[in-house]
């Protein structure tokens, strides 16, 4: 694990660049956290010693914005983070069977990490997908509509190491450090890959297209819009 | 037949390049930038307040109005920040709006920043969304590399630095306040107002907080002219504005329409409600918003009507539960996830919160009694109005409304000792062909 010298000799050039994206320095925390991460995996005690030395902040500041945000990990994650949103409308439409299935077939309880290091498991909150319900994140990819048998195979090809395609995002998924990175504003360049928009996503684009239906005026002039 | 879907931000995501810069514009993109930046910034503000634009993100504030708090003249850097916190349960309309039509947020920010005349803006973006934040990196940087956002925009003099900044996993963090301390690097949690964001907001200067939507819609507004915008929707709430529909419906999904629309409109579009059900309970605008039940089917789906008839349009994110489904099984989650988000700053909210959830779990698991839900109607009570934020005002409204519409079914888990509901009967597969 990077102990400190070797996150500043690692990450000194990319810290800067965080740090100069914002008028204010300590703006820089959270992208510097998930720079840490995408480094060690998770925010550890040297973590938040470089970081604060960074911003010139005690390590209790640093500390305290850690633990209050559910994505900094205080001790290492898997190299794939399974999500399973347990929120209620996504509980109802099967992710609660989902969640169940998971901890039992992988052997783990929440927030925890398979004995190999491969996939960690943990229920989250709305996802913000829920006209794609029952969903699953890996490494905060959208996996949609989900059963217990598709999320079971899922974390089973995560561990022997198949090539697993999210529904909607990159075509190759990253791994836990490899999100983390982007999430601390370094891209990819996967942005223009993958499949984006869903059934769902297009269901009321479709209607209208039938229909002949627009937003000018113009075009609605066969009864108007209210 | 009646025009009843608008697409609009939504037009072109069939499109497999939608999110680039080339496909924004062969869609009629970056048209009403340089005819805004022609205006003067205080004519953009008046065009939006004449659209009668009102925010997106829930409150319904009118957006013009709120620009025009923001100073003129003073010596502060003005900010632009974005709230693309898309957290609340049911709520699932910015996320799929970033991720295939990214320019017309940036389009947005742009014309924003110039009417408020912000030379930073920030697009604050939930952590939890990896392809949506890739779209949005680039997205920024091909209308960097265009011109449409850096040093002199189009050559108009106005600069534009546009910095996505990724949050971490806090629901808190969509409150305008809390999200602006979470982007000066500290614990998102609420700030008092006054000093309200236009006066004092991030780095303590002027700054603007807009939805997603909100933002993405003022290039259709400055393009065709707030007349048309206004000539959609019903007396006070114009203009058109997705509507999320997910849930027990046959087709779930982002459907956009004028405000004013009906659950009856929309789910004739959708298929109804799935095969061989009927329609049990709905939220008309995510989990911080009354329950409405089949009775509500023709109301109109604007600010009005919905608070009239007892609830709130707040995000238009419609969940549907069919019969099946346990009512108080869906609130008890929805409290547990505002226990959760709770920053724990006001007691209220902190405490509350916990009382609520364990009082549910009771009643959900037949311990309860029907004292309880007195007990639960008075601390909910006791919460909304003397939390902090708005956080704490979300816990009582699915608690009262359901108990308001299904108190037996409460009475009903005491009776039988327990759950009287087969979860399995409410999922999407069947657990035999799923396992």
């Amino acid at each position: 694990m990077a102990g400190l010298d070797e996150l500043r000799s690692k990450l000194a050039a990319d810290a800067a660049e965080i740090i100069g994206r914002y008028p204010k320095s300590r703006s820089a925390l959270m992208p510097l956290l998930h720079l840490v991460q995408s480094e060690v995996g998770y925010v550890s005690q040297d973590g938040i010693r470089y970081v604060a030395e960074l911003l010139g902040l005690s390590e209790a500041d640093v500390s305290a914005v850690t633990s209050f945000y559910t994505m900094f990990k205080r001790s290492p994650v898997g190299e794939y983070h399974v999500g399973v949103c347990t929120n209620s409308l996504c509980a109802v439409m099967g992710g609660d069977a989902i969640f169940a299935d998971l901890l039992e077939h992988l052997g783990v309880g929440n927030d925890e990490t398979t004995p190999d290091g491969k996939v960690s498991l943990e229920h989250l909150e709305c996802n913000a997908a829920c006209d794609y319900a029952p969903v699953v994140m890996v490494n905060w990819e959208f996996f949609d509509n989900m059963t217990p048998r598709s999320a079971r195979d899922l974390v089973d090809d995560l561990r022997t190491g198949e090539k697993v395609e999210p529904t909607r995002g990159a075509p190759r998924l990253c791994t836990w450090k490899q999100a983390s990175r982007i999430l601390a504003g370094f891209p990819d360049g996967q942005a223009a890959g993958g499949h984006t928009a869903g059934d769902p996503s297009l269901a009321g684009l479709r209607k209208a297209k039938e229909q002949g239906w627009t937003p000018e005026p113009a075009a609605s002039d066969n009864g108007g819009s209210r | 037949m009646t025009t009843i879907l608008t697409p609009a931000l939504t037009a072109h995501w069939d499109q497999p390049d939608s999110f680039t810069l080339e496909g924004y514009r062969r869609g009629g993109g970056y048209r009403a930038l340089p005819k805004a930046l022609a205006m003067a910034p205080d004519e953009v503000i008046g065009c939006v307040k004449e659209s009668v634009l009102r925010g997106r993100g829930g409150a319904g504030f009118p957006t013009g109005v709120k620009w025009g708090f923001i100073p003129r003249g003073d010596d502060k850097p003005h900010y632009l920040v974005v709230n693309a916190d898309e957290s609340e349960p049911g709520a699932c309309k910015d996320i799929p709006t970033m991720m295939n039509n990214p320019h017309a947020l940036i389009e947005g920010i742009a014309i924003a920043s110039y009417a408020i005349q912000a030379n930073t803006a920030f697009i604050y973006v939930r952590g939890e969304v990896l392809h949506v934040i890739r779209r949005l990196q680039y997205a920024v940087a091909q209308a960097r590399e265009a011109g449409l956002a850096g040093p002199n925009i189009l050559g108009s003099g106005f600069d534009l630095d546009i910095v996505v900044h990724t949050g971490a996993g806090a629901y808190i963090c969509g409150e305008e306040t809390a999200l602006l301390d979470s982007l000066e690097g500290k614990r998102g949690q609420p700030r008092l107002k006054p000093p309200f964001p236009a006066a004092a907001g991030v780095y303590g200067s002027p700054t603007n907080v807009n939805n997603v939507e909100s933002i993405a819609s003022v290039p259709w507004i400055i393009q065709n002219g707030a007349g048309d915008f206004t000539a959609l929707g019903t007396e006070k709430s114009k203009g058109f504005g997705i509507f999320s529909l997910s849930g027990h419906v046959t087709t779930p999904g982002q459907y956009e329409a004028p405000l004013g629309t009906t659950l009856r409109e929309l789910l004739g579009l959708a298929g109804g409600i799935r095969a061989g059900h009927r329609l049990k309970f709905w939220t008309p605008g995510g989990s911080s918003t009354p329950l409405f039940t089949d009775e509500h089917m023709d109301v109109p789906m604007d600010y009005e009507a919905v608070a009239a008839a007892g609830s709130m349009l707040g995000t238009r994110s419609v969940q549907l539960f069919d019969e099946t489904t346990c009512v108080v099984r869906v609130v008890l989650r929805w409290i547990e996830f505002y226990q959760h988000e709770s920053c724990g700053k006001c007691t209220p909210c902190r405490e509350g919160s916990y009382w609520v959830v364990q009082l549910l779990q009771d009643l959900e698991n037949g311990q309860g009694s029907e004292a309880d839900l007195d007990k639960l109607l008075d601390i909910c009570s006791n919460i909304t109005g003397r939390a902090f934020c708005a956080l704490g005002d979300s816990i009582e409204p699915s608690v009262k409304s359901s108990i308001k519409f299904f108190r037996d079914e409460y009475l009903e888990h005491q009776r039988n000792g327990g759950c009287p509901f087969d979860p399995a009967a409410s999922t999407l597969f069947t657990l035999e062909s799923a396992r």
